[in-house]
């Protein structure tokens, strides 16, 4: 195949990853996009392998990689929980972030294109930057796979003067970037790039331990762009314009994603990354005593849920991370069923940080075959509230907090909520009184048409199951 | 020592209402006071000696027995001077005052050494003063009799009926004012079927009139009426004139209109004219909410029902009187609710705490001293502010990027200028081939821009996921340094080619699982 074949081959491509992105705006056009997105795929590998520039020589080890790098992501496709899905997307990103720093420390050896000049300091910059990326996404994203996971401690890690750490590193590597540029040999110029990914990779851990749980999806669709930067400087490394497209395209799809996830909670992209919630100001202004919830909590029974349920003629349920841990959805979809044959008017509010990433909710009532139609968007059904009979919030507590409305000096003052308190009645899943992420006590829990239910998600919801049946 | 609270008899003309009824009885006695209540007090609300007797309160007969008995006293309305010559010294004193319009009333009870926690004066915009709200509750309830108390006065059913004999039509009414009466009788309207329009200066409770079964009729002109403590403030003459006109036309067309516009310290706005009146059906019912205001009916009476032009106008100033049992029942849980909060304790021992913003407002004598009125609440005015931002936020929603609001000038000269600087630095230094890809690059950042927005926030974990495995392209770049064709003969370095097979190996990973799970994501979304 020839150099200009590959190149058509290569646009071929990219119409195809844009019409995969475009796919999703709707679930019904998706599936083709997923398509859209393999055939491209294999187009851009195939056109590459049999194109000018890899020879015969290279096939047993292409072939040998390929087999055991696909059959390893094959497997984990199969296996994953849809609860899972946050972790498995964070440790794809190591795997790209890694990925480019290979690519890069082997594009650095490899003198078979010797360049001179301004090319070439050009060229040695792209390899920085491109290490740099792909190493910060690398340890970034292993962090967060294991604050996903568990494994490592969802709350926030504050290291004291941690963003003068983050100064001097960047100065560090700013500095060492010049002795990489004017570095005459490959070997003199290895030490300022292995120092420099050691710096990337320590910077990469220390931003996401600094970042606390509820912070995750922003960190995801964070990582998922750094991902991308990371190919589009491949590509400028290489000089491969379907490298830069791509990474382009994926970069700017995470940057949009977590713009929207910085939205949704009312704070800045900044104030994110500087990791901790509410210390950007300091400690939370001390609430006025407009803010002291006072009133009765008053609980409620799963029997007591069943009748309210039974006699409500419309219904929303706010979803949170509280039934992904509790693997509820499939009795939250038991019970959809069971009242839509009754003829209930249910739905679904999800808000846009509901979960541990974007979408999360989604794909989760989408696993347990609640119909995608029912499931609405916050904006979507906020204004329904007030004609609504029940609304039921499992698992969540801040996208539901009217503190956010009513109360300046609150942490989360201006996040837009579910505006939950003005259906008829609100009930609210919890395992306790603890306050949620922010830290925030809930007013809505001492309203007076709040009802608490009290327990383990799964296992109340398998109550009211069993009220509503019988 | 637990407390005693008393409730005495009203011994206004008309008033029915009681302080307390036996249900709440049992609750305040639950929370350590012991209750005396005035023999027959409760007897017009029908709560009868024996029911107190019952759920274990104390009767008294004789009004000054027992006031001298009581070291709290609950009542409803303001207490004659007679009365306050009843309090004991240094007692307590709950229920309405009216501090702004009864100076003298203030003195005599500074007078007396007493505590009075004016019910009136409740801060109603805390939230959680609302439990307390005696005002609500009680205009609740007047809102709803008000409607009642019309369709007495009017000669035809409310709702729309098809009978054998023919067609009836229903009946329209018109509620001005939507505060707490306005929308209970917009409510009650409503459920016995009833064609309900309503109107209010102030716009933001068009949704809770649209929420009851109502109409919002909006007067013809731009002006905010909100003036605070959620009353509404006095408008402009535009929109008087404005206002005057709607009115006019809803007269024409109504059978019933319910009036119950308040302004704080203000006589009744004038809303409904002789003339108006004069133009409306025969048969057609007024009733005026506000005429021991002055009316906002120009021909109502205060207390009285009268026809004229062939209208009933009904200016009763007693409707919670008229529902006495339900007034009476509210106004004591609204009473309990502030016992509660004053015995935190649950002793039967009473704190005034100051530093608590509502106890603060209510309590307008402390000890002797008149503490009213109370200092402007911290952020009175801000929750409205808040309340209204994120309205404006959802509505812009997902979509496009346009959908947002546009930058603002400053900003963005400063972002063209900033662009323009690093361009420049670009276009001096870089060398042609950069250049070329930095266009692919920029343009794609467009191009990815443009797409990702359009994408449904249903499919946000898919488009990561897909993202994730379109990233794997980095692939080529390790493919094309696993076996390059050889330049001057030199096999290339065997680390470049472990690299790269790690590479290809990782990204495999990457571009096999990413296709396959957003595969297996997509197939769970349906219908």
């Amino acid at each position: 195949m020839s150099g200009n074949l590959a190149t058509v081959s290569y646009i071929g491509a990219i119409i195809l990853f844009i019409l995969s992105l475009g796919g999703l705006s709707n679930p019904e056009t998706s599936r083709r996009g997923n398509l859209y997105g393999m055939i491209g795929m294999t187009i851009a590998v195939l056109a590459t392998v049999f194109g000018p520039r890899v020879t015969a020589a290279g096939m047993p080890w292409i072939i040998g990689s390929m087999v055991v790098g696909g059959a390893i992501g094959l497997y984990a496709a199969k296996v994953v929980k849809m609860t899972q899905m946050p972790e498995l997307v964070a440790l794809m990103h190591s795997l790209v972030g890694l990925a480019a720093c290979l690519v890069g420390f082997a594009s650095y050896i490899d003198t078979s294109a010797p360049l001179t000049g301004a090319e070439k300091t050009i060229h040695e910059l792209e390899i920085y930057v491109g290490i740099l990326i792909g190493a910060v996404t690398f340890s970034g994203s292993l962090i967060a796979f294991g604050k996903l996971n568990g494994k490592i401690g969802g709350s926030p890690m504050l290291l004291p003067g941690r963003h003068w750490m983050n100064l001097a590193g960047l100065l560090v590597v700013i500095w060492f970037g010049g002795e990489f540029i004017r570095s005459h040999s490959i070997s003199d110029g290895m030490l300022p790039l292995i120092v420099m990914t050691a710096i990337a990779l320590l910077f990469g851990i220390h931003m996401v331990m600094a970042i606390g749980g509820a912070d995750m999806p922003v960190v995801v669709s964070m990582l998922n762009s750094y991902s991308g930067w990371a190919a589009a400087a491949t590509g400028f490394m290489l000089s491969n314009d379907l490298l830069i497209v791509v990474g382009a395209l994926v970069g700017s799809s995470g940057a949009i994603l977590s713009y929207i996830m910085c939205k949704a909670m009312n704070r800045s992209f900044i104030s994110v990354i500087a990791g901790g919630f509410g210390t950007g100001g300091g400690t939370p202004a001390p609430k006025g005593e407009a803010a002291a919830p006072a009133g009765e909590v008053v609980p409620i029974s799963a029997t007591e849920t069943a009748e309210l349920l039974k006699d409500a003629k419309s219904v929303i349920i706010v979803p949170g991370y509280g039934m992904a841990v509790a693997q509820a959805q499939h009795t939250v979809y038991e019970i959809t069923k069971h009242l839509r044959e009754k003829g209930v008017n249910i739905r679904f509010g999800i808000h846009p940080v509901a979960g541990r990433m974007p979408g999360h909710m989604n794909v989760l009532l989408a696993e347990a075959k609640v119909p995608y139609d029912i499931v609405m968007e916050m904006d979507e059904l906020n204004d329904d509230f007030p004609t609504t009979d029940v609304a039921m919030v499992i698992g969540a507590n801040d996208i539901v907090n009217p503190a956010a409305q009513d109360d300046p000096t609150s942490p989360i003052a201006g996040m837009p909520v579910l505006e939950v308190w003005k259906a008829k009645t609100s009930i609210v899943m919890k395992r306790s009184m603890a306050s949620g992420y922010a830290g925030v006590d809930n007013p809505l829990f001492y309203k007076e048409n709040n009802r608490m239910l009290f327990g383990d998600a799964k296992k109340m919801l398998d109550e009211v199951l069993v009220a509503l049946k019988s | 020592m637990a407390l005693t609270i008393g409730v005495p008899r009203e011994t206004l003309a008309g008033e029915k209402r009681v302080a307390t009824v036996p249900e709440v009885v049992e609750k305040l006695i639950k929370l350590g006071f012991a209750v005396a209540i005035e023999s027959g007090a409760g007897a017009a609300a029908n709560c009868d000696d024996e029911s107190y007797r019952a759920v274990g309160a104390q009767v008294i007969d004789g009004a000054a027995a027992l006031w001298a008995a009581s070291d709290i006293v609950f009542k409803v309305g303001v207490p004659t001077s007679d009365e306050v010559g009843l309090l004991r010294e240094g007692g307590t004193l709950i229920g309405f005052v009216w501090p702004a319009q009864n100076p003298e009333l203030m003195q005599q009870l500074a007078a007396r050494k007493a505590t009075v926690l004016a019910i009136d004066s409740l801060p109603r915009q805390l939230s959680r003063a609302q439990k307390m709200d005696a005002l609500t509750s009680q205009a609740g309830v007047a809102g709803y009799r008000a409607v009642i108390e019309a369709a007495n006065a009017f000669g035809r059913f409310f709702n729309g009926q098809i009978t054998a004999a023919g067609k009836v039509p229903p009946a329209k009414v018109f509620i001005a004012g939507a505060g707490v009466a306005g929308l209970a009788a917009i409510g009650t309207a409503a459920s016995l079927g009833a064609i309900v329009r309503a109107n209010d200066t102030r716009a933001e409770v068009a949704d809770q009139v649209v929420s009851l079964g109502g109409e919002f009729v909006k007067v013809d002109y731009e002006e905010e009426g909100s003036g605070g403590g959620g009353y509404a403030k006095v408008m402009s003459e535009g929109f008087l004139q404005a206002q005057r006109e709607m009115y006019a036309k809803q007269a024409r067309e109504v059978d019933i209109i319910i009036t119950t516009a308040l302004i704080p310290g203000k006589p009744a706005p004038r809303l409904i004219t002789a003339e108006m009146v004069q133009s409306m059906k025969p048969g057609s019912v007024i009733v005026d909410m506000a005429a021991e205001r002055g009316g906002n009916c120009e021909l109502s009476e205060a207390g009285k029902t009268v026809v004229k032009h062939g209208v009933t106008i009904v200016g009763y100033t007693d409707l919670n009187s008229r529902l006495a049992k339900q007034s009476s029942t509210l106004y004591a849980t609204n009473l309990f609710r502030l016992s509660e909060e004053l015995c935190k304790t649950k002793d039967g021992i009473i704190d005034v705490n100051m530093e608590d913003d509502a106890i603060r407002g209510l309590t307008v004598i402390k000890e002797g001293s008149i503490t009213w009125p109370p200092p402007p609440l911290k952020q009175a005015a801000a929750p409205a502010k808040p309340a209204a931002a994120p309205v404006v936020q959802a509505k812009k929603g997902h979509g496009h990027g346009a959908a947002s609001e546009p930058m603002a000038g400053n900003k963005l000269a400063i972002m063209f200028a900033v662009s323009a600087v690093l361009f420049w630095f670009v276009g001096a230094n870089a060398p042609a081939a950069f250049l070329a890809h930095f266009t692919v690059f920029v343009l794609a950042c467009f191009v990815g821009y443009m797409v990702v927005w359009n994408v449904t926030p249903a499919l946000h974990t898919p488009l990561m996921s897909v993202t994730n495995a379109i990233s794997s392209i980095i692939c080529i770049g390790a493919l094309v340094q696993i076996a390059p064709p050889l330049a001057g003969g030199l096999p290339p370095d065997p680390w470049i080619r472990w690299l790269a097979v790690g590479g290809i190996a990782l990204t495999a990973v990457n571009m096999f699982g990413g296709f396959a799970v957003t595969q297996r994501m997509l197939d769970m979304f349906r219908k």
